[in-house]
């Protein structure tokens, strides 16, 4: 079994071969489909930082550079003020940040992305370029998850709603699956190739 | 009447946080079937220990607690509204306690509601039945799924689907197929025929409400689910698309008149927590029962 520990190298990366099972330990910032929107809108495609999101810029990029993102849109509760805990915390499907994803990655040299389903060619050629990894968490293993997170550290863009802001969490001995490794091998491939060819002489 | 947004609010709690008793015992017995130390067995045991500890918590299972769609049946005289009332003000407390989370987003603002009502949110079907009672049947549909589910029409050339069983049988093949893991396999696959494209729709999400032991009245359609059944998990898709034995857990059909012109075939793609729930309010004696 693999450990991972944030921030991760890239020896570390290029270590994991898909099929890998890995134990993660560290921070993780959850993103889904509005984060993704404002990173690309904001940080990478923009001419210029807008003034008002500069100061999460220089934030994030400490928290990326290394780091993970995790597509996650969590039930919390609120046990204080400005103090959370992930109830359940399980992926949400990946595939819908596949036009953000790979300049996300390259922009701020993110090492893994967790999330479910896979991604696609885009992705995986700049998991083998940065290098990095995707992760796969146990989709609706939700409960699950939430006890590997022991502490909710800081949350971002909430007027996004809960599920689409950005949580910054620190996560131990997080169970995954890599799927998608640095070497150009996705075992979403391998499997829908497979079922392909499958599909293919049942209908006859 | 007497308000029943308590008995809603438990409803609701029941069915995000605990598994129908078949649906996890298909589970294990899908572990069973998996190559020891492979990825679709370590899948398995990670979704059963989730559905346990769900259980003991009373958290939910799945942190995408879904669209909640009621359907409920009511005496003659019982007020459609007043039901509405307790159920949208159940799903608000249900999300308080977060039994649910947040889900219900206006389109246009992209603004969450934060507390799962809003525009046709929930949904909520009502029916009239003949018995003294209040009968309500909760499902929580994950949004996943939602987008992996899918509406032929036939014919369908690509896919040499005819007008017949064995066209539904090629298209559900095919949907399956193009869901891969991505709608949290494996799956439980409500299936309509017939119908208009918004009819055929809701019929199919309703199959995901019969228990999966529950054999089709009709024989050919009971035959037609049983094969459908045994070639989706030839394709190996396994859970989370990791490849294995089990891709879905059970296929249910049913049936609606057609148009001439029209023939759909609609599959609700359920993820593998096909959170279903049931309660009973007997009016008589105000007794109410979950299932």
């Amino acid at each position: 079994m693999h450990k991972l520990n944030t921030p991760i190298s890239d020896e570390a990366i290029r270590a994991l071969k898909a099929g890998d099972p890995v134990l993660l330990s560290g921070t993780v910032v959850t993103g889904r489909d509005a984060a993704h929107k404002f990173l690309v809108e904001n940080y990478i495609k923009s001419d210029s930082i807008p003034a008002a999101e500069a100061d999460l810029y220089e934030t994030l990029k400490g928290l990326l550079d290394g780091g993970v993102i995790y597509h996650c849109g969590p039930v919390v509760s609120k046990i204080g003020e400005d103090q959370w805990k992930f109830v359940a915390a399980g992926p949400t499907t990946s595939i819908r940040e596949e036009v953000y994803q790979a300049d996300v990655i390259e922009h701020f040299n993110l090492k893994g992305v967790i999330g479910k389903g896979g991604m696609a060619g885009r992705t995986l050629k700049a998991c083998q370029d940065q290098p990095a990894v995707y992760l796969h968490a146990v989709g609706g293993a939700a409960t699950l998850i939430a006890q590997s997170v022991v502490e909710v550290a800081n949350v971002y863009k909430l007027e996004f709603g809960v599920p689409e802001a950005m949580w910054v969490i620190h996560v131990e001995d997080l169970p995954l699956i890599v799927t998608m490794d640095s070497h150009g091998n996705s075992i979403h491939d391998t499997v829908e190739a497979q079922s392909k060819e499958k599909l293919a002489a049942l209908l006859g | 009447m007497k308000d029943y947004t308590q008995n809603f609010v438990e409803l609701i709690r029941r069915a995000a946080t605990d598994l129908p008793v078949d649906m996890e015992g298909s589970l294990r017995k899908a572990r069973d079937k998996e190559e020891e130390g492979s990825a679709a067995e370590s899948a398995f045991d990670t979704l059963i220990k989730n559905v346990e500890m769900a259980r003991e918590k009373s958290t939910p299972i799945c942190q995408d607690t879904g669209t909640p769609i009621f359907e409920v049946t009511i005496p003659v005289g019982v007020s459609m509204r007043e039901l509405t009332d307790y159920i949208r003000q159940a799903c608000a407390i249900a999300t308080e306690r977060a039994y649910l989370r947040p889900n219900a987003v206006d389109p246009l603002t992209g603004k969450n509601s934060g507390d799962n009502t809003g525009e046709d949110y929930p949904t909520i079907h009502f029916y009239e039945g003949d018995d003294e009672a209040i009968k309500v049947e909760l499902l929580l549909k994950g949004g996943g799924c939602e987008n992996v589910s899918a509406q032929y029409k036939l014919p369908d050339s690509k896919l040499g689907a005819g007008r017949d069983l064995d066209g539904v049988r090629r298209v559900v093949l095919d949907s399956v197929y193009q869901a891969q893991g991505k709608g949290c396999a494996p799956g439980v696959l409500g299936v309509a025929i017939g119908g208009d494209r918004g009819s055929s729709y809701v019929k199919a999400k309703q199959q995901l409400l019969r228990p999966l032991a529950d054999k089709n009245e009709n024989a050919e359609l009971a035959e037609l689910e049983d094969r459908i059944m045994d070639e989706a998990n030839q394709l190996g898709i396994g859970p989370m698309g990791f490849g294995g034995e089990t891709t879905v857990l059970g296929v249910k059909v049913g049936t609606q008149h057609r148009l001439p012109a029209c023939y759909f075939v609609s599959i609700a793609y359920m993820c593998w927590a096909n959170r279903r729930a049931q309660m009973e309010i007997n009016l008589n004696t105000q007794e109410v029962s979950y299932a």
